[in-house]
């Protein structure tokens, strides 16, 4: 686990200074540590592993949206792991199970992370791509399911590419609100 | 969407450099602390005897329990806009202003006669403080929760009665230079009960708007 943690959190370092590629390969390396503290926490309480992803997706989103809540004196794991209950505890109030107490504790066991990484499509997030309107819909499709840049983005939409990012950035805010606020 | 294409979108969001909880909170303190002042200067004042009222043990405590409140609130504002942090985290610095207030209350029982007790605890201007304390936390109150909705509370309501607090601290800091009531049994009773209701709302609120 220090090994894992101390390479994250210098990928991290990496990212805040603007380096993508860091970045990509950190979301890439938390997301199955997200997925087995996710399945775990579904077996305990008895739901199917069909919202395992959600839970990954909402938590990848907010670890972007409030990454300068990370201080990079500080482990970078305890902060992925809090907002990842942040996030089940949500999921767990949306489904009707009201204040269970989720002890992430146990999640840090789970560190060696499963392999077998699913990429089964998060129905919600899904779901919450479709309340998204116009062009932050447009955008949001041509960058992750068309695998576009920015620049190429600008260019097909006939916008800047700092346009782009400005409406990339509004749509991934109203996808984190619209998933919050359960308006499926 | 699978993952991985949110990854991407999540890649391509540029980093455009963003401003740090703490640095928010300083500038939602810093603002607060300039309108509430102004307020304060142009409705209130300062007491006229204040030069004379700074030799006093009483009135340099009051003020100082204000303003160590005000510091430890600070810290546990900045900590608590983090989602790993809990308010058992916190609750050392936040004991702080209480305990030592406490002590004082003691040393006052200890000081003064107890027929004196009830009239020190009552004091001349006990509406006045309820009063002037919450009114002058309504700006720094809602400056510091717009702050905090950069950040991610592990428990929304926390992070908002500490925001409450220290909204309340810095407001009984200024008015502590107006009341002429200086006992630790007045601070105790009624400006706690004034920050106490600052906090209360900061809490109620936070739970609300807090939330990410």
């Amino acid at each position: 686990m220090t090994l894992r943690e101390v390479d994250l959190a210098e990928l991290m370092r990496a990212a805040n200074r603007g380096d993508t590629q860091a970045y990509r390969k950190l979301l890439r390396e938390v997301s199955p540590v997200l997925r087995g503290f996710a399945r775990h926490a579904f077996l305990r309480y008895g739901l199917s592993n069909e919202d395992v992803e959600d839970i990954v997706q909402e938590t990848l989103l907010a670890m972007h949206l409030k990454r300068h809540t990370w201080v990079e004196s500080r482990p970078l794991l305890p902060w992925v792991r809090a907002i990842a209950h942040n996030k089940l505890v949500d999921h767990l109030r949306r489904s009707g199970r009201r204040r269970q107490h989720v002890p992430i504790d146990e999640f840090s066991d789970l560190l060696v992370a499963d392999p077998t990484a699913s990429l089964s499509s998060g129905l919600d997030a899904e779901a919450a791509m479709g309340k998204l309107k116009g062009r932050q819909r447009d955008v949001v499709v041509a960058i992750s399911v068309n695998g576009k840049s920015a620049r190429q983005v600008a260019e097909d939409l006939r916008m800047t590419e700092g346009a782009v990012r400005v409406v990339l950035h509004r749509a991934l805010r109203s996808l984190s609100k619209a998933l919050r606020n359960d308006q499926l | 969407m699978k993952t991985d294409d949110l990854i991407e979108a999540l890649v391509q969001d540029a980093f455009r450099p963003q401003r740090s909880p703490a640095q928010r909170v300083l500038g939602a303190t810093l603002l607060g602390a300039l309108i509430a002042g102004t307020l304060f200067a142009s409705v209130l004042g300062v007491r006229p005897d204040i030069s004379s009222a700074f030799e006093t043990w009483r009135f340099v405590l009051k003020l100082a329990l204000a303003l160590i409140c005000m510091a430890c609130a600070w810290w546990a504002c900045l900590e608590l806009a983090r989602p790993e942090v809990r308010l058992k985290d916190v609750f050392g610095w936040i004991a702080l202003a209480p305990a030592l207030l406490a002590v004082a209350v003691l040393y006052e029982l200890v000081a003064i006669p107890p027929a004196h007790w009830s009239e020190r605890a009552v004091g001349n201007y006990a509406a006045t403080c309820l009063l002037a304390i919450p009114l002058l936390s309504i700006v720094p109150l809602a400056a510091l929760l717009a702050a905090l909705r950069a950040g991610a509370p592990r428990v929304p309501a926390s992070a908002g009665a500490v925001a409450g607090l220290l909204a309340g601290a810095l407001s009984a800091a200024l008015y502590a230079t107006h009341c002429p009531d200086d006992s630790p049994l007045f601070v105790a009773v009624w400006y706690t009960l004034a920050v106490g209701l600052v906090t209360l709302t900061g809490a109620l609120l936070g739970h609300r708007i807090l939330r990410w």
